[in-house]
């Protein structure tokens, strides 16, 4: 008898503990959070510290030992063409495809908010970039800007514009990624072509956020459809405007894929970026520490910009 | 003269007829306000007027131009929304001058109206705030300077009183109606509230299933009501309705008393009243009841009395109740229309 008494009372201390756990926020919250803490420290976390110590020794493929050198890689690389070209085209590259993206989201965003046959065909055909592997759409533009089959370039020869004696000069191909400022153009493009429907989203989800009222109060109070636009649409989705801007910089800044695929950094080194030159340095140059050293540069700079952007976004929230 | 001519105006969305042929005209300086319970189409009928939605038949008259096909912009109209609508981004001033901005006025004479707006609502001090650091009835005032800035032939009020607590409401109601007068201005005024209503307009349009019911003065849609809606709607509660044979008999329930309450005895209605319950509202109560000995007859009727009334009320008794013959309604069963008084 005393014995079932004891049973039931281990029991419903059993359960009472497991009714606790459940209740217990700060354990929950501990074991809900743990996946990803353990997401960030191991494919985050450690890449990134060890990144930094590699920036500051010597280490290669060939010789794996850490000695320590201080900021002597940084200065190394500062010092090499291929790197400051890289710096260049890594701050050029981003702001102008951001600032075409963020006028290109904005056309876009008002049109698809409009009532129109076939939105959903458009909405759906303005985010397939985003849907598709970065690789696989890069290689079908490698395609699309291959320097004897390009589609462009046959266009243009059939309207006149390409070819002996026309505009575009005597030559039958533009060869897009041959040439400097074409490579460069053809990057560029394709960073727009691949970001815009994130920022036309955005955008959009924020416009669709804006309070009816105020559209219709702008239109009683005399305003036109731009200055409705500029003074009052624009303004009320800044904060998520300046959100879309910061996706699109990170994305911009740490990418290598576009690059990689499409020019190699070439002609010569006239398209390389941060990231792929990091990635030809490092392992395919086997100078690890100068790799390293390469990928962090920016990092206080990224750093920096995003803090001050989510900063001034949150600021700038209105309601 | 008409400022507002609407001629037989209809807005269908798909098969809903939100507004269903409705001609109204409204006179310079006149404050018209358009009464009805909600979804009777009286803000589809004033965002038609603001240029904000498109008839689907009809006419809208402002000055002498038929106005159809013109943008808001320009039709000197000025609208102050039941959310107000305050530019959240822009200060005060902005927010004021911004109708001003849109008509290209120059900076100086810009910033003078501003001022005349301010003062004249008493908002001057709040001119460099955003709208979220005012109160409800800041937030009114500044909505209502930045309508009159821009000086417009017609304003539309579209519930403008129903965001602020009763005290408060009271005062703005008084305050609105000194302004109307003071400027002038033609002004058109949406509400669901019978008391707004009867307390701003000079002319109430009562409104329902998108059709006008009754256009009047406060006393002939209070007291001479067109048909069983307009009667039952306002007032509060609204009118008594006895059935007999093939007519409807109404009456209020302030006219509906006790028989030993009356000074005068003659020309009187008696009937017989069971009363089932009474509710003590303050200054008045409610007693609800039904009319002994009438045919199948058990509708509810309310009386309300004074609450200085001597006489005492007691649940579960019958009492003598009277109303003037020359307060009775009469009204048709089958259509609801007013009808000729009948003996009954």
């Amino acid at each position: 008898m005393q014995e079932t008494a004891a049973t039931d009372v281990a029991r419903s201390r059993d359960t009472s503990f497991h009714q606790h756990l459940t209740d217990r926020e700060g354990v929950l919250g501990t074991l809900f959070l743990l996946p990803a803490i353990l997401y960030i420290a191991v494919l985050v976390g450690i890449p990134f510290f060890l990144a930094i110590a590699f920036s500051m020794t010597d280490v290669t493929v060939g010789n794996t030992s850490l000695d320590f050198v201080g900021l002597e890689n940084f200065r190394r690389i500062i010092r090499t063409p291929q790197f400051q070209r890289a710096l260049i085209n890594a701050f050029l590259f981003t702001l102008i495809s951001q600032v075409i993206i963020i006028i290109l989201a904005n056309v876009l965003a008002v049109v698809l908010s409009q009532e129109f046959r076939g939105k959903w065909l458009a909405r759906t055909l303005i985010i397939l970039p985003w849907a598709t592997p970065i690789a696989l759409g890069t290689i079908g533009w490698l395609w699309f800007l291959d320097s004897k089959f390009s589609p462009i370039d046959w266009i243009l020869q059939n309207v006149g514009l390409l070819g002996p004696g026309t505009l575009l000069g005597p030559g039958r191909h533009l060869n897009f990624l041959g040439r400097e400022w074409l490579a460069m153009a053809s990057v560029m493009t394709v960073y727009v072509w691949r970001l815009l429907p994130l920022s036309t989203v955005i955008l959009m989800a924020g416009l669709t956020s804006i309070p009816e009222d105020l559209v219709d109060q702008g239109q009683v109070d005399g305003a036109s459809f731009w200055r409705i636009h500029f003074q009052i649409k624009i303004p009320l989705v800044l904060p998520i405007l300046y959100i879309a801007l910061l996706f699109g910089l990170i994305l911009t800044f740490g990418d290598m894929v576009v690059v990689f695929v499409l020019t190699r950094g070439g002609p010569v080194y006239y398209t390389q970026v941060l990231a792929t030159w990091a990635y030809f340095k490092g392992i395919e140059g086997g100078s690890l520490a100068e790799g390293a050293a390469i990928a962090l540069f920016l990092f206080p700079l990224l750093l920096a910009v995003a803090i001050l952007i989510l900063r001034t976004a949150r600021r700038m929230e209105v309601t | 003269m008409a400022v507002v001519e609407i001629r037989g105006i209809r807005k269908y969305f798909d098969k809903v007829k939100a507004v269903d042929g409705i001609d109204l005209s409204i006179k310079k300086g006149e404050f018209l306000v358009i009464l009805g319970p909600s979804g009777c189409g009286k803000t589809t009928l004033m965002r038609m007027i603001a240029g904000l939605e498109r008839p689907t038949a009809g006419e809208i008259v402002i000055g002498d131009r038929v106005v159809n096909d013109l943008p808001p912009r320009a039709r000197q109209i000025a609208m102050v929304f039941q959310s107000y609508a305050l530019y959240p981004h822009m200060t005060v001033f902005n927010n004021i001058a911004f109708p001003l901005k849109a008509q290209k006025v120059p900076k100086r004479a810009m910033q003078e109206k501003v001022e005349w707006a301010a003062s004249m609502l008493a908002i001057a001090q709040l001119l460099d705030r955003k709208p979220r650091q005012l109160s409800g009835g800041e937030r009114q005032r500044v909505a209502l300077a930045r309508a009159l800035v821009k000086e417009p032939t017609v304003l539309l009020l579209d519930e403008p009183l129903s965001n602020l607590d009763a005290k408060l409401r009271a005062s703005a109601r008084d305050e609105l109606q000194r302004f109307q007068r003071h400027l002038g201005i033609t002004t058109i005024f949406v509400t669901h509230d019978q008391v707004e209503a009867m307390g701003l307009g000079d002319r109430i349009v009562v409104m329902s299933g998108g059709k006008v019911r009754q256009i009047g003065t406060p006393q002939e849609v209070y007291h001479d009501s067109a048909d069983t809606f307009v009667a039952t709607f306002l007032g509060s509660p609204g009118m008594n309705l006895v059935e007999r044979d093939n007519f409807l008999v109404g009456f209020r329930p302030e006219q509906f008393i006790p028989k030993e309450a009356t000074k005068s005895q003659d020309n009187l209605k008696s009937l017989p009243f069971k009363v089932n319950r009474v509710e003590y509202l303050g200054a008045e109560q409610l007693v609800y009841g039904v009319i002994e000995g009438t045919i199948d007859d058990d509708s509810l009727i309310l009386a309300k009395l004074s609450s200085e009334l001597t006489l005492r009320i007691e649940v579960g008794q019958c009492y003598d109740f009277v109303v003037q013959q020359q307060q009775l309604r009469f009204f048709d069963k089958s259509t609801g229309q007013r009808i000729e008084p009948r003996p009954f």
